[in-house]
């Protein structure tokens, strides 16, 4: 049993706690915080590297093992997000050292708190637990939307509370329901139960899943539960929308986790995301796109992108082939680390821009407006989907393996679509704030330092998520394979020994 | 006593979302509290009801209920009422700065 499945949630919650004792000095704690991220990053590699020779590590808490004790499970999908998820904290924290960090109270606190919430969230095996991680990034997430001030943060932040309020009274309803006739809440354990569940429970074990699809969908800002996302995510400060970017994915890794895991083993679960998901997905796709024509402040536009990427996520999954799962996974590392890029530059521009911020009218012109329009072009091209960067690569994955499913003609055109009239978007944008400036006074000058270094980090990804296109896909189809072959999970969590002695309820 | 149970949960659920729906803030935190102590009791719940049955081995007992629900409430109770502090802070926050406790008070500003 190693110590190395545990680290990613210890590292940043000693950091979180470490930086709370010293409340007086912001260096101190971005010093604390930074070297707490950068010591993640090899740990981060380590992960990779250990859950890549397709082994499962399970680490047992407290050495109560399975189903008894809580676990966390080290398998290649909880290694691939665990790893997005640090690789994408550093950036937002250089970003963040600029001096937005200093604008409130306890943001490295806070900040390192969510990592740990996110990471937990991806590592553990056990429902219940995943909903006390949900709870700790979630409280770390009400926080940090409220770091620094104005009327539009602690109204959107209101309305995010109570909606995600409502989303844990649902969760903890669904875990109740399961719970009260499974027994048991841990993942592998549960899709034991399931094949041997009587009939006359089957309907409750229905509803309770399709409450957690429910709950999931919320996270993950599906189509009847998104329209919350542009208005938060728009209004929070630029680092923490950035890391809100792989908020969203917790619930699409949830619905993938639990769907492939669990609700797999039987039958009258199997097929509970299967007639809806398809067509909710599409109209997610074609609401974020529209959405982000609507906009008036490229925030806002870089929100409805990350509905759009949702969208575009389960509608793979909806198709859940290897294929379509594998091509999910490559697009979710490139929309996650390139939408969060954006939404920095975003906030670099609207620095730049002073009073006119990122809203779409002519400002005084842009300082730097090359390099500017550089990181610009770069995001732009990755997230609309245009070749030859990895947005192009992920799509064209997407819609190949989308091919042959049902809905695959009208999924094919929302995906095409959400490319094109997002070009139109950026390509306006880019004319207002680059070509269109009003021409007096001179604009702020920019500094270079920490913030520039967090963009030419996030925009660098996309390139290099392109040459080393074929590394990443094999392993998004690998993680993709041992997640549908589910049985290798049951066999490390549950032990040899598949029956294990349990006391009869009445 | 299931029954009695049960018309509980559902009465708190009813009345917590009824409030949830309401347009003043205030209403609105008073449906969330209320519908968390209706999951919570249905959370208790899932362990079965057993009366005069501890959830510890102890000698000479034989009847023991479920101890892993009452683990679980105790954590969703800790978390409901740290969300609902922090809920009325940013709501008395929101109303500070709008000076209006309607949950859509200056959203046309932005």
């Amino acid at each position: 049993m190693t110590h190395l499945v545990i680290l990613p949630i210890l590292l940043p919650l000693a950091a979180a706690v470490a930086c709370t004792l010293m409340r007086s000095s912001i260096q101190a704690q971005r010093r604390v915080s930074l070297s707490a991220a950068l010591a993640m990053i090899p740990v981060a590699f380590l992960l990779l590297e250990r859950a890549s020779h397709g082994g499962i590590d399970v680490y047992a808490l407290g050495g109560w093992r399975a189903p008894f004790g809580i676990v966390l499970v080290l398998d290649r999908l909880a290694a691939l997000m665990a790893a997005l998820c640090i690789l994408l904290a550093l950036p937002a924290l250089f970003y963040a050292a600029g001096g937005i960090d200093a604008e409130g109270r306890h943001f490295h606190a806070l900040f390192q708190l969510q990592v740990a919430g996110l990471n937990g969230a991806f590592l553990t095996g056990d429902l219940f637990n995943l909903f006390v991680f949900f709870e700790v990034l979630l409280l770390a997430s009400y926080g940090l939307l409220s770091h620094g001030n104005g009327l539009s943060r602690a109204r959107a932040g209101l309305t995010y509370v109570v909606l995600n309020l409502a989303g844990s009274a649902l969760f903890l309803i669904a875990l109740g329901l399961l719970y009260g006739t499974l027994g048991t809440l841990n993942m592998a354990d549960m899709a034991e139960a399931l094949t041997r569940l009587p009939a006359a429970d089957q309907a409750l074990v229905r509803t309770a899943g399709a409450f957690l699809v429910a709950v999931f969908a919320l996270k993950a800002a599906l189509l009847p539960l998104s329209f919350w996302l542009p208005h938060v995510y728009g209004a929070a400060c630029a680092p923490v929308a950035a890391l809100f970017a792989i908020m969203t994915k917790v619930g699409i890794y949830a619905v993938l986790r639990v769907s492939a895991v669990t609700f797999s083993a039987a039958p009258f679960t199997a097929d509970l995301l299967q007639p809806w998901l398809m067509p909710f997905a599409i109209a997610t796709i074609a609401v974020g796109t529209l959405g982000a024509l609507a906009a008036r402040r490229l925030g806002v536009v870089v929100a409805n992108f990350i509905v759009v990427s949702t969208g575009t996520l389960l509608a793979a999954i909806a198709v859940s082939s290897t294929d379509a799962v594998a091509a999910a996974l490559y697009y979710l590392v490139h929309s996650t680390l390139v939408s969060a890029g954006f939404f920095l530059l975003a906030d670099r521009i609207a620095a730049a821009r002073g009073a006119s911020s990122d809203h779409f009218a002519s400002g005084p012109p842009l300082t730097n407006a090359m390099a500017l329009g550089a990181g610009y072009l770069t995001l732009a091209i990755a997230i609309c989907g245009a070749p030859p960067l990895s947005g192009f690569i992920g799509k064209a994955m997407i819609l190949q393996s989308v091919q042959g499913a049902a809905l695959a003609p009208a999924a094919w055109a929302a995906i095409l679509l959400s490319s094109l009239l997002p070009a139109l978007v950026l390509a306006r944008t880019a004319s207002v704030f680059f070509w269109e400036p009003r021409p007096p006074r001179a604009g702020m000058l920019l500094q270079l330092g920490w913030p520039t270094a967090a963009i030419v980090l996030l925009a660098a990804a996309s390139p290099l998520l392109s040459v080393f296109a074929a590394p990443v896909a094999a392993y998004a189809r690998a993680a993709a394979e041992q997640l549908h072959s589910p049985r290798s999970y049951y066999g490390a969590v549950l032990g040899a020994d598949a029956e294990i002695q349990r006391e009869r309820r009445p | 006593m299931e029954l009695v149970f049960s018309l509980a949960i559902g009465l708190l659920t009813a009345t917590g979302l009824y409030l949830l729906l309401k347009e003043q803030t205030f209403s609105v935190i008073l449906g969330l509290t209320l519908l968390s102590y209706g999951v919570n009791l249905l959370l208790f719940a899932s362990g079965r009801l057993a009366v005069n049955a501890p959830p510890l081995v102890l000698g000479g007992i034989e009847r023991h209920s479920d101890p892993l629900p009452q683990a679980l409430v105790l954590t969703a109770i800790v978390i409901g009422f740290g969300m609902t502090a922090y809920l009325i802070a940013l709501a008395l926050r929101a109303k500070g700065e709008s000076g209006s406790d309607h949950v859509d008070a200056g959203a046309d500003k932005e």
